[in-house]
């Protein structure tokens, strides 16, 4: 366990792996991955293109489900003999948020809309979705454009919008899939230190995939990918 | 919060323009429904007008809304004496067209014995016919006026419009006036003298003149029409119609053909209508894709995502219906033919165009649900 996190793993991968394809158009994208986020914890996931990150990151946001492994979630088994398919939109619904490489805001929504969306998802009642959400973009200082259409929005603001809806649903676990790639190296650190903010405040657990260098002294921890294995030396923590 | 209102607002002028387009579609719709009602509604006017309750027409007939009816004169009294009948009245029906001032009028005539059954339901202005000949009662949609000259027959005999009624008219919409049965009579059976004379030389009987097309019956209270219409079959050896049958004829007979062409062009624009909403749906939701997958993605189910296209497509339809109701309403009394829009068919149109939209929205709907959420995550 590393030194800034503490608590029991948020996310912990037991033997992930996942294959396309039989006999000899067999892919294997991931190869018994073994490893432990915590709580206060950003861990960068890297590697060369192909090696397996975005497989990685869609198996822990429950988005494709691996060919063999189990991992744990907040202290929920997924994948295991017990897990259904259908806990899997509930479990990106209540335990994760979601930071893509760009916004991926809902154009036809507001700031303020687009993360009370993902609060009334969960049956939070509009009039207080709005509120939290209002009161998410102050704490990412978008506030002030809470009315504005995505249109209206600059780079940087949209993204911040879009980590305060990652954050409407209060996960403990923050997937962000290259993040930085389209803001300059400014931008891009205020994203970090942002997420850095996140992951202190809320004790979340926050993967990062990512290729663009200069974030990389941001993390905590890096997880190497090569061919779909993780470098052991980096998986860190599992007992 | 009500996502389908969202992006509709988002999209506010593909919809409006859409809703307009499909407006007008609907608007024809309902038009036709109402041309149809209005039809229906004129066509009954005249034989509920006197309120009979047996038609007695030419044996082997429907009566003169359905084939021609030629009966004798006397038959009103024959039928008069028989057990039940209260009142009859021998009446004639032409459809005639003529001219005033320098306008073609095309008229429905019907000839009546003042004082019996047969003649104006109700007159708006002026009087009934109180003398023999050429007075007429006319409906105020020919136009004309009271004291007016109307000139009829073959020798432009001048017809004084001394009454006038409202919203009486023919099953082709032509307006309905009542000139007395001796009139009538003359007008639909009388022969030119050269005719007369060239009958003569032949050595042919004279043809008659004094023919009727209908005598209207009313009961006595407690007689059953069907009852006393076989008494006269029986006895008298002619055909006897109740009301109800007489209607059925004209409704079934004569104006289930403009129905069915109406009906015809409805379907058409149903359909139509139903392809302009499938493709701004489908449009909209291949616009969106990225959208809806980023939605599955944070946990939105796939009813949400469905219920967003489906009320999109009613949102669209049921707009697009009212202003076509709105549209035809406005326009109504500009059709030539009577509009008549009535809740009943406004209710029918309005279930027709949820499924329409429900029909709609399937390929989009489709479409949807094959999105995977981790095409938000594709770069």
């Amino acid at each position: 366990m590393p030194a800034s996190a503490e608590g029991p793993a948020l996310i912990e991968l037991r033997n992930i792996s996942k294959h396309y394809g039989e006999g000899q158009t067999r892919v294997d994208a991931l190869v018994g991955v073994t490893a432990a986020v915590y709580p206060g914890e950003i861990v960068g996931l890297l590697g060369p293109s192909g090696s397996g990150k975005t497989t990685l990151l869609n198996v822990i946001g429950c988005v494709i489900e691996p060919s063999e492994g189990w991992m744990m979630l907040d202290r929920e088994r997924v994948y295991d003999a017990q897990w259904l398919r259908a806990d899997l939109r509930r479990l990106r619904l209540e335990k994760i948020g979601f930071v893509f490489q760009t916004p991926n805001l809902l154009p036809f929504l507001n700031s303020t809309e687009n993360v009370a969306a993902v609060m009334e998802l969960m049956s939070v009642r509009p009039r207080e979705a709005r509120a939290r959400a209002l009161q998410l973009l102050n704490y990412l200082d978008v506030g002030h454009r809470g009315l504005s259409m995505p249109g209206q929005l600059s780079g940087g603001e949209a993204q911040r919008v879009a980590i305060a809806r990652a954050l409407a649903n209060a996960p403990r676990i923050i997937l962000a899939d290259e993040p930085t790639a389209a803001l300059d190296s400014q931008r891009a650190g205020v994203v970090m230190d942002l997420l850095r903010r996140v992951a202190i405040d809320r004790r979340a657990a926050i993967v990062v995939v990512t290729h663009d260098e200069k974030i990389f002294d941001r993390f905590d921890r890096v997880f190497h990918l090569r061919d779909g294995r993780l470098d052991a030396t980096a998986a860190g923590g599992v007992k | 919060m009500n996502l389908a209102f969202r992006d509709i607002r988002h999209n506010a002028l593909r919809f409006a323009l859409t809703s307009v387009g499909l407006g007008l579609l609907l608007g024809i719709v309902v038009a036709m429904a109402g041309i149809y009602e209005g039809a229906l509604d004129d066509a009954l006017r005249l034989p509920r007008a006197s309120h009979p309750d047996l038609w007695v027409v030419q044996p082997g007939t429907k009566g003169p809304f359905a084939e021609p009816s030629r009966i004798p004169r006397d038959t009103r009294d024959l039928v008069r004496r028989i057990p039940g009948v209260a009142a009859a009245g021998a009446v004639t029906f032409e459809s005639v067209q003529t001219a005033v001032q320098g306008k073609p009028l095309r008229l429905d005539i019907e000839g009546y014995e003042p004082g019996r059954i047969g003649g104006p339901e109700s007159i708006i202005a002026g009087h009934g016919i109180t003398e023999s000949h050429y007075q007429m009662v006319a409906d105020r949609s020919s136009g004309l006026r009271l004291g007016e000259r109307v000139p009829l027959g073959p020798y432009h005999d001048p017809y004084t419009v001394v009454g006038l009624t409202r919203g009486m008219v023919n099953s082709a919409g032509d307006p309905v006036a009542w000139v007395s049965l001796l009139d009538a009579q003359s007008l639909q059976f009388a022969v030119t003298p050269p005719l007369q004379r060239r009958e003569q030389a032949s050595g042919r009987a004279p043809l008659p003149t004094a023919d009727i097309n209908a005598v209207l019956v009313r009961l006595q209270p407690g007689f059953a029409p069907e009852a006393v219409a076989q008494d006269i079959v029986r006895w008298k050896h002619l055909s006897a119609v109740p009301q109800r049958e007489e209607e059925s004829y004209l409704t079934v007979f004569v104006i289930e053909k403009m129905q069915r062409q109406l009906g015809m062009f409805m379907a058409i624009l149903i359909t139509v209508s139903t392809v302009i909403i499938a493709l701004l749906i489908y449009t909209l939701t291949m616009d969106k894709l990225r959208s809806i997958a980023t939605l599955k993605l944070v946990g939105a189910s796939d009813r949400t995502i469905i219920g967003l296209i489906v009320q999109e497509a009613l949102i669209i339809g049921v707009t697009g219906f009212w202003l076509g109701v709105a549209f035809t309403s406005a326009l109504a009394s500009h059709f030539p033919r009577r509009v008549l829009i009535l809740p009943r068919d406004i209710g029918l149109l309005f279930g027709v165009v949820i499924v329409v939209c429900l029909l709609a929205s399937v390929l989009a709907v489709h479409a949807a649900v094959k999105v995977e959420p981790a095409q938000a995550l594709a770069g």
